[in-house]
């Protein structure tokens, strides 16, 4: 197994702030817009991306939730390991909002999938726009295709990307790791 | 951990406390998913289970069909009463050609004790029991224990005292396993002739005297007495057994300590608890009956994840 780094944590912080402009552009005071950060890893950069709103643009009226796919998962009783679920924290209704989806890989397409129907069980959304700090080009199993992205990666098979977060691993740098097997872990 | 060291829910006394941990951190997300606008997910959209009730229910089987439902598996349901059982069938007959219809998963309830764990041995399907006569009601326990641990934290180190007739309960003896699991000190209470002989041997005690069992417990699940499983008279009258072992607001607000209240259902108001104790804000009846379409969502869907 090697890894060799795709973004180290220079990169990383102007790449949240390019996607927290890109984001005002669009949604200005974020009134009829809700952030959706798909758990577990997508939870890290929403918070990010949230609080960089609030901190270095000053704005305060985000609505932001995180939501879990496992139960909505094309891939129960076909994997080797048994999903595991995680809290999902909306509290509020989507019917006509417009929710920005927020994850840290694209990869096959079909977590966004799941959550596209996840999120119906919180309203009908007047649109849904993705945002991913890594786009994973021709690995699509679906067509999905990003709103907003950090970085696109050309990655094979047996290459997967692991995302680091400081509050988690202790630092923000995005690697790519090549493995002999081919289990990717970001699907 | 994240799968169930067992492939059926027969009893309690099957599992490790490492898998009611389990299904009560699944249960917490599938409470969360059916307090939502739209309480369902397709996760069991492949998979169809059969409800076989040999014996009466309302809510053990309505709560059962509703978690299938809300987990999007195909459901077919069956009673005895309108069967060929009466025909003479035998029970793995019936099962069998249920099965042919490529049934998955089976719930049953049925009053022969072993009767799950006898299906389990001869059938190709994921068993659910829902009931063996006075042997176990597995879901039933584990409901109360997460209704317990919602409205104190945790079972854990907890006092309960099961009050009633337990010597025709599965609830009560699958809720002493649950609890005794979880680490919870367990009492029973009620009439001798309602007591099984050697219970002791199951770690619980037994205290005859309803006041002095409640004073030292923090809940208690009052018992419904089941007259249809009664042969003989175990008690002179239902008079008798609602002064000596009934729960009324007096009593409950005159102990020293405020305790939970529990009753499995169907209540006989005014036998085992008066209404104003049912209906009172230490009772947690209707909790336990939300948590019970939680908890049998957990229990299927893990149950249905070792399917291959």
């Amino acid at each position: 197994m090697s890894q060799k780094v795709l973004l180290t944590s220079k990169e990383v912080n102007i790449i949240l702030h390019r996607l927290a402009c890109q984001l005002i552009e669009k949604h200005l005071d974020f009134t009829d817009t809700i952030i959706i950060g798909l758990q577990p890893r997508g939870s890290f950069l929403a918070k990010r991306i949230v609080k960089l709103l609030q901190e270095e643009y000053n704005i305060n009226t985000i609505q932001f939730g995180l939501l879990d796919i496992t139960f909505f998962r094309d891939d129960f009783r076909r994997g080797e390991k048994p999903l595991e679920a995680n809290k999902t924290e909306i509290d509020f209704i989507v019917e006509d909002k417009k929710v920005i989806f927020i994850d840290d890989v694209l990869y096959t397409g079909r977590s966004i999938r799941s959550a596209l129907t996840a999120i119906q069980s919180f309203g009908r959304p007047s649109e849904i726009e993705l945002l991913v700090l890594i786009d994973r080009r021709f690995s699509r199993h679906l067509p999905i295709q990003p709103d907003y992205r950090g970085r696109q990666v050309d990655a094979i098979n047996n290459e997967k990307v692991k995302v680091c977060w400081t509050e988690n691993e202790g630092e923000d740098t995005v690697y790519l790791v090549t493995t002999n097997t081919q289990t990717p872990e970001n699907v | 951990m994240s799968e169930l060291t067992v492939n059926h829910l027969l009893g309690i006394k099957y599992l490790q406390p490492e898998d009611i941990q389990l299904i009560f951190e699944t249960a917490d997300h599938f409470k969360e998913v059916i307090n939502r606008p739209i309480k369902k997910v397709p996760s069991l959209r492949d998979i169809t289970i059969a409800n076989i009730f040999f014996e009466n229910s309302t809510r053990t089987k309505l709560s059962f069909e509703l978690a299938q439902k809300r987990l999007s598996a195909d459901v077919i349901s069956f009673s005895a009463a309108q069967s060929s059982v009466k025909k003479g069938e035998t029970l793995i007959d019936t099962v069998n050609n249920i099965l042919a219809m490529k049934v998955d998963m089976v719930v049953m309830r049925h009053a022969n004790p072993g009767a799950a764990y006898f299906l389990s041995k001869n059938v190709k399907a994921s068993i659910i029991n829902a009931g063996d006569g006075a042997h176990e009601h597995p879901t039933q326990a584990l409901l109360d224990s997460y209704s317990i641990r919602e409205r104190l934290g945790e079972v854990g180190g907890k006092k309960v005292v099961i009050v009633g007739d337990i010597l025709h309960s599965r609830v009560a003896l699958s809720n002493i396993f649950a609890l005794q699991m979880q680490g919870a000190e367990v009492k029973v209470c009620g009439p001798k002739t309602l007591i099984p002989k050697h219970i002791e041997s199951l770690g619980v005690s037994v205290e005859p005297n309803l006041r002095k069992a409640l004073e030292w417990c923090d809940v208690a699940n009052m018992l419904r007495v089941q007259n249809e499983r009664m042969d003989v008279n175990y008690f002179p009258s239902t008079r008798e057994y609602a002064q000596q072992y009934g729960v009324d607001k007096a009593l409950l607000d005159s102990l020293s300590k405020e305790i939970v209240i529990m009753h499995p259902g169907p209540i006989n108001r005014g036998v085992e608890i008066t209404s104003d104790v049912a209906d009172s804000k230490q009772s947690v009846i209707l909790e336990q009956v939300e948590n019970g379409v939680a908890i049998r969502m957990a229990v299927i869907y893990l149950l249905a994840s070792k399917i291959k």
